[in-house]
């Protein structure tokens, strides 16, 4: 088991040295992984709000189906994806098949249903709280799903932080929409996925342990910015 | 309203990360020109591509994107036209890709050689043979373990191949002694080297490949285990968004007396890897 | 059915125009469980003055809030506004017993009632200011609200109410657990909300605070009106054996 120690070598040097190339596969990481959970909370939040909210037929069942979503496998969303930007697909004029836009789709889909899920059940607590009051001061839908979203705010971070934990350690599907390409598509993920299949396991250990640190400080980051703005904001 | 709003919402995914996505990167890609070659994995793995494109590109302006899968899902994909450029190692295969219609000629690129490695203590007995087919018989008799890639790729292919000839039936041995992985060269090597199982290889992946913990050479020099590697344009009649001219030049490069010297004189600690053949012999 | 009671010289319409709704509930049936918690009730309320509901636990008096705020709908019968069915919520506000108040500051809790209440974003600073120095939060308006103490909270959500200039204020014990202190000053913008026009329903057990406040008293037993008196008549002479009870301490069942 020397490759332990011979990885956190790897991975020391590697950011000791800047190293241009994992500087460049770090930042393309980074901005997939944002985009796609930005895109996510753009759809995923009010989903998750009017699950919680809303009273229409079919709600139960489509709650239990995002529900189940959260468990989409990876390599699953990664081929439905393929199958719709390759060139044969329906969407294949718009030539963003090993793209990082494909990149972010794919994995938009993936964390979708985890913030939507998670949402509804942050939203439905408040809910119980907030329902008579929100009714009886004539709110509409619109208003309440916005006062509850905001007043959830800092509890839904942790929906989105998990979103995000998703989207940093998925690899199956940006692995299939994006090819993997270097300079162009190769994220930390798939990167660590390359160097295992060329046995260089020490590396790709290393790399790995990169993005578990890069993991850390986002989530520790975002915690901190929580905190202090908790603090300010209510108790 | 809300359930008229959700399917609206749910299709923005697509419209809204393509805008952001396209915004965020693809600014510059209008101009850049690049092109997609669909190969197998042994050529990306042994880092023949890091020492060959860059010549490439210098001369030409021309960025080349590798996809680097399976030969199988290669050829899966360019029928599906997402690449311009084939470059795989199944012949067979290629020609057939070719005779329907999908490519637009095959040539041959280079070559090198299958081998079988495996664990020090050679349970079949089978290390320094030269007969691949007694050495897959021997391992059959001894019941020894061995690893296969079980993924329709060019190695699957020829290996399948090999055990036919050889007048092995390998059913009911899967899930015994013959195990699939169903992955890549390099995942595949990973699971021989950690459960002792012989395994079959191209000579150039393994000479690269970083975890031998142990395994040597068992099988090599039989003349069944030649490898070719071929490289096809995909057809721009069929594929509308193949860059013809670009993956034209590319191949032609490749082809060149210039392209053959540089595979030739990429080296991997001092070991040829890849050894050109395009002017041998002209093909389909 | 008894006859509301009228006192017309305690208006005094600050916002000239809109009268309060006139809050109508027909036979009006409630069930939970299979029990009728609201049993047959028909009640008039004028559209001035105070009216306190008062009755033993279970009389169903918060729910007769609830369903003149039109946050209930009934089983059986009718409520209505000025006599139709639909809620004029924008001029009904609820205070509730234990106050909800949303995790911000209380002006922007303000803030958020303003804009729900349909005032436009020009007048709405004026109008804040206004509320603030109403209840006397200028010091608290930029604290967390749900860090404030019980008294200042429901300070708050009163204030909050009235951001609605509502012509309909029902209150559901508001002051159940403050000290006298807070109290009084729940009280004082009761009486001031009053003054400025509107409607008071407020229950509550607290026989000194309806003396105070009262004009009338509407007596509620079994989900059912006992009696509706003149606030004086009904703390010297209870009209109805059930209200006699109460007054006396008499447990009701």
């Amino acid at each position: 088991m020397q490759d332990f120690g011979a990885a956190f070598g790897e991975a020391f040097a590697l950011i000791a040295g800047l190293d241009a190339g994992l500087m460049e596969i770090i930042g393309l990481s980074m901005r997939v992984t944002f985009s796609a959970v930005l895109i996510a909370c753009v759809i995923g939040l009010p989903l998750g709000a009017v699950l919680a909210v809303g009273r229409f037929p079919g709600r139960h069942i489509l709650v239990v189906l995002v529900s189940a979503l959260m468990g989409l496998p990876p390599v699953v969303v990664g081929l439905a994806v393929y199958l719709m930007l390759s060139a044969a697909g329906p969407l294949g004029v718009l030539q963003l098949l090993y793209t990082p836009t494909a990149m972010i789709i794919a994995q938009a889909i993936l964390v979708t249903p985890i913030i939507a899920s998670l949402t509804r059940q942050v939203i439905d607590d408040l809910h119980g709280e907030y329902d008579e009051l929100l009714r009886s001061m004539g709110a509409n839908r619109v208003g309440m799903i916005a006062t509850l979203l905001w007043d959830a705010r800092y509890s839904l971070l942790t929906a989105a932080l998990a979103g995000l934990g998703r989207a940093l350690a998925e690899v199956g599907a940006v692995m299939i929409v994006g090819g993997n390409i270097n300079h162009v598509t190769r994220v930390m993920t798939t990167a660590i996925a390359l160097e295992t299949s060329k046995g260089a396991l020490a590396l790709a250990l290393g790399l790995g342990i990169i993005l578990v640190g890069l993991s850390i400080l986002v989530n520790a980051g975002l915690m901190g910015l929580r905190k202090s703005a908790e603090r300010l904001a209510y108790a | 309203m809300f359930k008229r709003s959700i399917p609206v919402l749910l299709s923005s995914v697509v419209i809204g990360s393509a805008a952001l996505g396209s915004a965020a990167f693809n600014t510059a890609s209008a101009e850049e020109k690049f092109i997609v070659v669909q190969s197998t994995t042994s050529t990306q793995n042994s880092g023949l591509y890091d020492a060959l494109l860059p010549r490439f590109t210098a001369k030409s302006g021309i960025e080349v994107r590798v996809v680097a899968v399976g030969t199988g899902q290669a050829i899966k994909n360019a029928q599906n036209c997402d690449g311009d450029v084939l470059l795989v190692h199944a012949k067979s295969a290629e020609e057939k890709f070719v005779a329907a219609g999908h490519g637009v000629s095959r040539s041959d690129v280079m070559y090198n050689d299958f081998i079988i490695v495996g664990p020090a203590s050679d349970p079949a007995g089978v290390a320094g043979s030269n007969d691949v087919k007694t050495a897959l018989a021997n391992i059959q008799r001894a019941r020894a373990p061995f690893a296969s890639r079980g993924d329709d790729s060019g190695t699957h292919k020829k290996e399948l191949a090999l055990w036919e000839s050889a007048g092995i039936d390998l059913s009911g041995a899967s899930g015994g002694w013959y195990r699939e992985t169903g992955s890549g060269m390099g995942a595949t090597l990973n699971v021989a080297v950690g459960m002792g199982a012989y395994v079959m290889t191209d000579r150039a992946t393994w000479i690269a490949f970083g975890n031998k913990a142990g395994y040597g050479i068992a099988v090599e020099g039989d003349d069944d285990m030649f490898n070719q590697y071929g490289v096809i344009q995909v057809n721009p009649k069929i594929c509308a968004n193949v860059k013809a001219e670009l993956s034209k030049t590319f191949i032609n490069w490749v082809l060149s007396k210039e392209g053959q010297t540089a595979i030739a004189d990429f080296k991997f600690n001092g070991q040829q890897l890849f050894f050109p053949n395009a002017g041998d012999k002209p093909n389909s | 059915m008894p006859e509301p009671i009228s006192r017309a010289s305690h208006l005094s319409v600050i916002e000239a125009g809109v009268k309060p709704p006139a809050v109508a509930l027909h036979d009006v049936v409630l069930e939970r469980r299979g029990k009728a918690l609201v049993d047959g009730l028909t009640l008039s309320l004028s559209t001035s003055g105070t009216t306190v509901l008062m009755g033993p636990n279970g009389a169903g008096k918060s729910l007769t809030l609830r369903l003149m705020a039109g946050l209930i709908a009934p089983d059986e019968g009718r409520v209505r506004w000025n006599g139709v069915e639909t809620t004029p919520s924008q001029s009904v506000a609820l205070v509730f017993q234990k106050p909800v108040l949303l995790r911000r500051s209380v002006r922007a809790n303000l803030k958020h009632a303003l804009k729900t209440y349909g005032v436009s974003r020009i007048e709405r600073p004026r109008r804040l200011e206004k509320l603030l120095e109403m209840g006397e939060l200028e010091n608290l308006a930029d604290r967390p609200a749900r860090v404030l103490s019980g008294g200042e909270q429901q300070r708050v959500a009163l204030v909050r109410a009235l951001a609605a200039r509502p012509k309909l204020l029902l209150l559901d014990e508001p002051t159940a657990s403050l000290d006298p202190q807070a109290t009084a000053a729940i009280e004082s913008l009761i009486r001031m909300a009053a003054q400025n026009g509107a409607k008071i329903v407020l229950v509550t057990h607290d026989r000194g605070q309806a003396q105070r406040l009262a004009d009338e008293i509407v007596f509620l037993n079994h989900g059912q009106v006992a009696e509706v008196t003149p606030a004086q008549r009904f703390f010297d002479a209870p009209q109805s054996q059930e209200g006699r009870d109460y007054l006396d301490g008499h447990l009701l069942l």
